[in-house]
Parts: C-alpha cells; structure tokens; sequence
C-alpha cells in the first residue's frame, strides 16, 4: 500500500490519464458483477437484488434441460461457422494471392469485404427480401419458373443451412482479408528456391504457404473461440427474431438470456443462464488456451 | 515438367477467377435486391414479389418517405449524434489509457491491463447489467446509446497494442526537457499515432452506427431511436405506419401507404452512409484487423 501511495505521488498524472478508463470500466463492467448473485434468488422486487429469497441451485436444475441443449446448438453452429469458415478465407486469400489481375483482386476483395460494414438489422432486411412467403426473392423466382412457393418458416431443418450461410456472407470476407495480408508477407525468395528445385503450383501452396499462415490461423481460431458465447446474438436474432417454431433449431444462450429480459422478464431463470454462458465462456478460454499452449507456447494467449 | 506446371497454374487461376468471383456476386446480390425493391412499384411487389430488376420502376416509397421526413430526419440526427460524440470521446480515453497501460515505466501497467482483460474472459451476464443500467437512471437516456459503448477490452488492448508500436525514447527525451506525461501524449503520442487512431475510430463508429440491441433494450421514446433501430421497426411491425395510413403529397393528390417498397426504401436509407464512406475507410480497417490478429 505503501508503494502505491509513493507511486501515485510519482507519477500523478499518469494515475490520472488512466483514471476515466479504470473508472469506466469499475461502472461498466465490474459492478454489475455481483448481480449474479440473483441466479441464487427467487427474485422478487421487494426484496431487490440481496434481499429475495435464497434458492441455491434450483434455478439451474430446472433449466438443465433447456441449458444442456442450447450448449449443444450454440457449440455445434459455432465448430462449422469457424471450420467452414477458415476453410473459405484460408482458401480464397491463397487464390487471391495467386492471381494477375489486380483490378479485380481489388474489386472482388472490395465486394467480399463490404457484408462486414452493414448491420445485423439489414441482414434482417436480406432475409425479409428473400424469404418472405408471400413477396421473397425465393418464391419470386420459384414461381416464375413454374414451381410451387416454398414456406421456410414452417421447415425447421433449413434454418441451420440459412444461418451458416449467412454467417459465412457476413464473415469471410474479413478473414480472408486477414489471411491475404499473412501471405503477402511471406518471403518470396521461399517461392524463387522452391521453383528452381522444380516444386509445383501445388507444391508451393502446400509446403511454403500453409506452413507461413499457421500462426494467424491458429490466432483467428483462438479469437474465435474465444468469441463462441458472445459474438453471435445479432446474427440469430435478426434472421430468427421472435419465432417460436423455429427456437428447437435456432436457440443459443444469448437469444434465451435476451428473451428472459425482453418478454418474460424471469430473473432468476435469465441471470443463471446468464452466468452459466458466462462461466462456460471462461472455462472454454482456458481449455483453448490450454490446447494452444501444448501445441506451441508462443501463440497462448497466457 | 514445365508444361505440366504452367497447366496445373493455369488450371489453378481459372479455378481461382470463377470462385472468387461467384463468391464477390453473392455477397453483392441482396444489396442489390433491395436496392431493387425500393425502386418497384408497390403493386407490382403484391403481383410479382421482390425481384433482382424492377419491373414496374417507381420512385413512390422514397416520395412517400420525404413526404413526411421528420422520422427519418431525427433517426438521422440521433445517429449521427451517438456516433460522433461517442467515437470521439470514446477514442480519447482509449488512447489516452492504452498510453498509460503500455508505458515501461508505468510500475502498475500489468495489473490495470489484466483488469481491464478480464471483462473480456467474464461478465455479470445482460439481466444485471439491465438491472444496473435501469437503476442508473439510463433508461429512455440518449446516453444509453452512448455509455456502454464507450470502451472496450478488444479496442483497449489494440489501442496499447499500436502504442506500443511507437518507440519509448520519445517520451524519455520529452520528460527529460521537462514536459509533463499529458502535454507528452497529445503533443508527440497522438500525431504518431494516426494509423491506430484511425482504426479504433472506425470500430468505434461504426458498432455505433450499427447499433441496434441497446435502443431496443432501454428506449422506449421513439424520439430517440437511431436509424437502425427505425428500419427494425419497420421491419418488424406493419402497425409502423398505420397510423398515418395515406399521406398528402400536395397538389391534391394523396399518396397509399406502399408497405413492402417502403421498407426496402427504409433499409437503403439506413445503410448509405456506410456503402457511401466504405471506398475511403476500407483500407484503415485492413490495416486494424491485420494488427489485431497478428499480435492478438
């Protein structure tokens, strides 16, 4: 304490530069902390936030079920967002980097790269275009080439082929940004010695390209991953929004936890869920971080 | 041999021209289906649907839209306000503390980078957070929209990140001539740090251009709604613009309600602004995911 105090003295206006930061951050972020205590409660609003009713687990045995299964959707979407997904831009910057013609590397990474800026409630727009029942794009097409509408809402096994999809339009393009810039940086005298010992296009890309991007894939993979909790509310809940037939194949955490504030308003049920998303989050970041650390110490995170 | 090696890269190129290139119309297509919408006849949605060329052209959903402005005008206003105030402040005291957080001679630089890391490994979770913010007086608050995006662990730690980049004999020189940390960072840091700033400020506004969860959470005023929030309305309910089912366009002559070509219209005019500046910010966001991934 002592040392803090002589520290302070030293170096004031450094402590007041970051001041407003740790402030912001104390607020925003650390009070509401405590409040996971309510996962406990039955929460009622006489008794506020320390005050309802102790439980103890009861919240969580009755959401068991519905946490067990939501895990599961939220883990499974989330494995082919990242492998389909790194597959594409890992594919497509090796083809970019491949190509002559720089004008349309240009305009083909400009397009690609564009679904990135627009929000999550155009893509709700997207979908409304194409998927609406009575005036979509889909059935547009469909019934001027002779075949019967196609409602979408009512099949439920689709949503899982749309959502990907969308996920990857929204998506790849920023990665493949990313691994095109890894390439570029690449040695090319890596290229120029391995075509004079007579290596192939193929062999190019297999030994000296792939090797040279397994740092940044191996970063984006833990970015990912450790994003698997957070990061895709609005992409659900703007293609999905409030529809209840679809949530057996579409419901992930964040989509319930929002919906306990949203329409039941239950906080005990909301919080718990809540905290469990949240120390499921934590404990996927060690258990990643752990694989990284084995494979190669340098890319942990810690 | 070398026959074969120019076939297999020639192969390869093909290949590589038609999948990017299918791939670039994909992500280019449902702009242009509404873009498309917006410009169709509201009677012939109902007969023929939405479709990729107009085919009754018509320029109503936009004369139905400014007929009555004053919606679109304030989500405007509102948008632009929360993007503006709060990329600007927020930008300051990220680089102001990711400064500090990188600085050697910053004895507590770890702990402070590990408390700010962690809101990023764990979080109250959104029903306190709600709670919190309800209590803190944020509801139907304009700075509702602004707060909570103010600061970010992800943008912290990119910011410190392109600190880090600039050499720390700059500032030793300056404090030895006897300049003070704070005329140091605005003085020598932030000129330097452009390139950083510059990315940060993009993240920055455009999650707050894009923002859509915290007007829907905490405002209930539609007074305050940014366009994002708008064009979900508009999207979400057809009660939207029941209440003002015919609109006068003047000269007598009185204008339906076109539904389905309005809110296309609605999404184009949410979204411009961002397809209008994309061309000049592409190439700083580059530059920001590059940095990011490469250093974590």
């Amino acid at each position: 304490m002592k040392s803090l105090a002589r520290e302070v003295r030293k170096n004031r206006m450094l402590f007041l530069m970051i001041a407003p930061m740790v402030i912001y951050f104390i607020i925003f972020y650390y009070v509401p902390m405590p409040g996971v205590y309510m996962a406990f409660t039955c929460y009622t609003y006489q008794g506020g936030i320390f005050g309802s009713p102790f439980v103890g687990l009861d919240n969580f045995r009755f959401l068991a079920d519905n946490l067990l299964s939501m895990t599961k959707t939220t883990i499974l979407y989330n494995l082919v967002f990242i492998g389909l997904g790194t597959l594409l831009e890992v594919m497509m910057a090796i083809m970019f980097s491949e190509m002559a013609a720089k004008w349309f590397k240009k305009t083909a990474q400009s397009m690609l790269f564009l679904p990135y800026f627009i929000s999550y409630v155009l893509l709700g727009a997207f979908v409304y275009n194409i998927f609406n029942y009575e005036y979509g794009a889909m059935n547009s097409l469909l019934v001027s080439m002779g075949f019967d509408r196609y409602d979408v809402y009512s099949d439920v096994g689709v949503w899982k082929y749309i959502i990907t999809a969308f996920y990857l339009w929204k998506n790849v393009g920023v990665g493949t940004v990313i691994y095109l810039a890894a390439i570029t940086s690449i040695d090319e005298g890596l290229y120029e010695a391995a075509r004079i010992d007579g290596a192939n296009a193929w062999q190019e890309i297999r030994y000296i390209t792939l090797p040279c991007l397994r740092p940044t894939v191996i970063t984006m993979l833990m970015l990912r991953l450790s994003n698997i909790l957070k990061g895709q509310f609005d992409l659900f809940y703007q293609i999905v929004g409030d529809n209840g037939i679809l949530y057996s194949a579409t419901d992930i955490l964040d989509t319930y936890v929002f919906r306990s504030v949203t329409k039941t308003f239950n906080v005990g049920f909301g919080t718990a869920a809540g905290l469990y998303q949240s120390l499921f989050g934590f404990v996927l970041v060690l258990l990643v971080n752990w694989i990284i650390r084995r494979i190669d110490t340098d890319y942990a995170l810690f | 041999m070398k026959i074969k090696q120019s076939r297999g890269k020639r192969a390869l190129a093909i290949f590589s021209y038609v999948f990017t290139g299918i791939f670039a119309i994909l992500c280019l297509l449902p702009f242009l289906l509404i873009i498309s919408a917006s410009f169709t006849e509201e009677h012939a949605i109902y007969t023929q649907g939405y479709q990729l060329i107009p085919p009754v052209f018509s320029l109503d959903a936009y004369r139905y839209l400014f007929a009555t402005p004053d919606k679109i005008l304030n989500a405007y206003g509102v948008s632009i306000f929360v993007t503006v105030v709060g990329s600007l402040t927020g930008l300051f005291l990220i680089a102001m503390g990711g400064y500090v957080l990188q600085r050697p001679d910053f004895k507590y630089r770890n702990f402070f980078s590990f408390f700010v890391y962690f809101t990023m490994l764990f979080n109250g979770g959104l029903v306190p957070t709600y709670m919190w913010y309800v209590k803190l007086g944020l509801k139907d608050n304009i700075m509702v929209l602004i707060l909570p995006l103010l600061m970010s662990a992800w943008n912290v730690i990119l910011m410190k990140n392109f600190m880090h980049s600039i050499p720390h004999e700059i500032t030793e020189a300056a404090k030895i001539d006897g300049a003070s940390d704070f005329r140091i960072f605005r003085q020598l840091i932030l000129p330097m740090a452009v390139p950083g700033l510059a990315t940060v400020g993009l993240f920055l506004g455009l999650a707050y251009w894009n923002d859509w969860f915290n007007a829907y959470l905490y405002i209930n005023d539609t007074k305050l709604h940014p366009l994002q929030m708008v064009l979900y309305r508009c999207l979400a309910t057809a009660e939207f613009y029941k209440n003002q089912a015919a609109v006068n366009v003047g000269g007598g002559m009185t204008l339906k309600l076109p539904t389905e070509s309005v809110k296309m219209a609605t999404a184009v005019i949410a979204t411009g602004p961002i397809i209008f500046l994309y061309p000049f910010v592409q190439k700083y966001f580059v530059k920001g995911l590059t940095v990011g991934s490469v250093k974590g």
